[in-house]
């Protein structure tokens, strides 16, 4: 069974995100940038897959530019055994990349695409599902639980009301939640194996696929921000204040 | 032109999370329909007809939407779509699942998380765990939409008579099946639609403790939520979860017991009106967006907010 994965590259997920002056993108200058952690994950399961023997090659894919390179080259560290940019401007919609994805799962014939269920960039949680559709693939997203058996997946889902178990024919696109694994720290000698694993760049023209977006950005601001508040004294002083200012409890 | 929003429901009441949508919906244009997909559903179709501002309710009753599958919901909505320029479903695991499907096979893009119509091609949504709120324009024929509760007021349950119409397309997938769901019961309000919430963090120490909090939650009628690492260190289930990637909230009343105030957590709860921290490290970083901040052991604090309510 062959696995394609696919990552991103974002800002760091401990990074204070500071918006530009003149209100027009996120300031990317100079922050750290690391693996979406959700795709982390998603390397993590498939790696997982084949150390257990279900999967025979873990393929990894990311959309961007050059510098998305380095976070294929950890995925490879990690475990993945080849790798795939597709050459891009970064921040190419959700749309997009899921056409430029499915079209890699496509000519890979990959039975199992793992993904992230969100980037922690854009927030949107959209480009799995997408993929699944336009490959009419079934979907399984935000699992916590994957098991691969008889053609199958059988995949535990978190949802609003708790849990739900689906099973869904391979091949089959399935996002990842957080508590699907705790993903592995690369080694030295595994990053140093991995400078010399295969890494293919292709371009939506090589792939056949259009990109581009009916979306503009308009502005791009920071949040309101709260106004400070106090620290109480004690409990008494926290109820009084409840009822008699703020008035949230009678 | 009408504004379609797919009903969130399990299959026995319409959740109050489409009550929100409908008010998102009604800013976009007057004709608000509402898809019910589901299976002996009949209820949820008389709730959804009675709620003001909602003029038609499809109807699609049959085993094969008994849950709402994605693949199955996304081709059914695809197959009405041609009466809509707005397709829009609350921003639950639910509308997430289903509506970048719906997009993609419309070929077209789908906005996350709108919290505010601009216009009726502009919309306001946060990025970045909400640290930036990026407003947004679309050209394209058919905007979707999942919108998140918070942003909007929800509309009045009853004062609708809408009319029905019955779709019998049946869609079923023989690639997905369903196995099992064990969902979370409770007596206690929907953590997403409650007015006061209590939530604990890793401050909590483990799940029996998580009893404190319920003292609490029963004397306010409150919800009980956690951070992410209370969930991850299994002191209590996944639905609890706020936060950029668990559920978004924004009570009257947010008291966050033994949580630091990571981004993360911020990103789920910043919005509610009142926020009270109760935590022993006066430099946690909830203790910035608190508007009351008690800084306390939990185990003496929370048994005496319980006695002083
Ligand atoms: C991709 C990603 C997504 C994430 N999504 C979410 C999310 O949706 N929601 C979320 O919550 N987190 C999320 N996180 C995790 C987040 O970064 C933090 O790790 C998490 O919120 C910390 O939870 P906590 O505050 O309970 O634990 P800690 O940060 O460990 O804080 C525990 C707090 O309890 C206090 N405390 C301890 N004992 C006591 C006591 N006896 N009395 C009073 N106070 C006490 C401590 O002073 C401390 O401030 C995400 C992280 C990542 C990387």
């Amino acid at each position: 069974m062959k696995i394609l994965v696919s990552v991103k590259r974002v800002i760091d997920y401990n990074v204070k995100v500071r918006v530009k002056s003149d209100h027009t993108a996120v300031d990317l200058t100079n922050v750290k940038m690391s693996m979406n952690p959700f795709c982390e994950i998603a390397v993590e399961e498939a790696i997982r897959l084949k150390e257990k023997g279900v999967a025979s090659e873990v393929v990894v894919v990311s959309v961007g530019s050059k510098s998305c390179q380095e976070t294929l080259r950890t995925a490879m560290a990690l475990g993945a055994d080849r790798a795939i940019q597709v050459e891009t401007e970064d921040g190419l919609d959700s749309l997009s990349v899921a056409k430029l994805i499915a079209k890699v799962a496509q000519d890979e014939a990959a039975d199992l695409v793992i993904m992230g269920k969100q980037a922690i960039d854009s927030d949107n949680n959209q480009t799995g599902q997408m993929v699944a559709a336009l490959l009419d693939y079934p979907q399984a997203t935000f699992a916590s639980e994957v098991a691969i058996e008889n053609g199958e997946a059988q995949v535990t889902r978190e949802i609003d009301g708790g849990l739900q178990t689906l099973a869904i024919t391979l091949p089959a696109v399935v996002t990842t939640d957080l508590r699907l694994n705790e993903p592995r720290f690369a080694s030295l000698p595994n990053i140093m194996k991995a400078k010399k694993k295969p890494l293919d760049v292709k371009t939506p023209a090589d792939l056949g696929v259009e990109v581009g977006s009916n979306v503009s950005i308009v502005s791009v601001t920071p949040p309101p921000q709260r106004a400070g508040g106090i620290k109480v004294g004690s409990v008494a002083e926290l109820v009084d204040k409840l009822k008699n200012e703020a008035k949230v409890v009678s | 032109m009408s504004v379609l929003i797919i009903a969130e429901h399990d299959n026995k009441s319409l959740k109050p999370a489409t009550l929100n949508t409908v008010t998102a919906a009604t800013q976009i244009d007057a004709d608000v329909h509402v898809l019910v997909v589901g299976f002996e559903c009949q209820t949820v179709v008389e709730q959804a007809s009675q709620v003001a501002g909602v003029t038609k309710v499809l109807v699609a009753d049959n085993a094969a939407y008994e849950h709402q599958l994605a693949e199955n919901v996304s081709k059914l909505v695809v197959e009405v779509s041609s009466d809509y320029e707005h397709i829009l479903a609350p921003a639950t695991t639910t509308g997430k699942n289903t509506l970048p499907r719906v997009a993609a096979l419309l070929n077209v893009a789908q906005l996350s998380d709108v919290i505010k119509v601009e216009a009726a091609d502009t919309f306001v949504r946060p990025i970045y765990a909400g640290n930036a709120i990026a407003t947004v324009k679309t050209t394209d024929a058919v905007k979707v939409l999942t919108i998140r509760t918070t942003g909007f007021d929800a509309a009045a349950s009853t004062g609708g008579n809408a009319e029905r119409q019955v779709l019998s397309q049946v869609i079923a997938s023989d690639r997905s099946r369903f196995l099992k769901e064990q969902l979370a019961e409770s007596d206690r309000p929907e953590l997403t639609a409650a007015s006061v919430i209590i939530s604990g963090g890793r401050g909590m120490g483990n799940g029996e403790n998580f009893k404190l909090l319920e003292g609490v939650a029963d004397k306010l009628g409150a919800a009980i939520g956690a951070s992410r690492a209370a969930v991850d260190a299994g002191f209590v289930p996944n639905d609890l979860q706020v936060g950029q990637t668990g559920k978004t909230v924004a009570p009257d009343l947010y008291i966050a017991v033994g949580i630091s105030g990571a981004i993360q957590h911020l990103a789920g709860m910043k919005d509610s009106k009142v926020i009270v921290a109760i935590n022993k490290d006066e430099d946690a970083p909830i203790f910035q967006v608190a508007d009351y901040g008690l800084v306390a052991d939990l185990f003496d604090a929370v048994p005496e907010l319980e006695k002083s309510l």
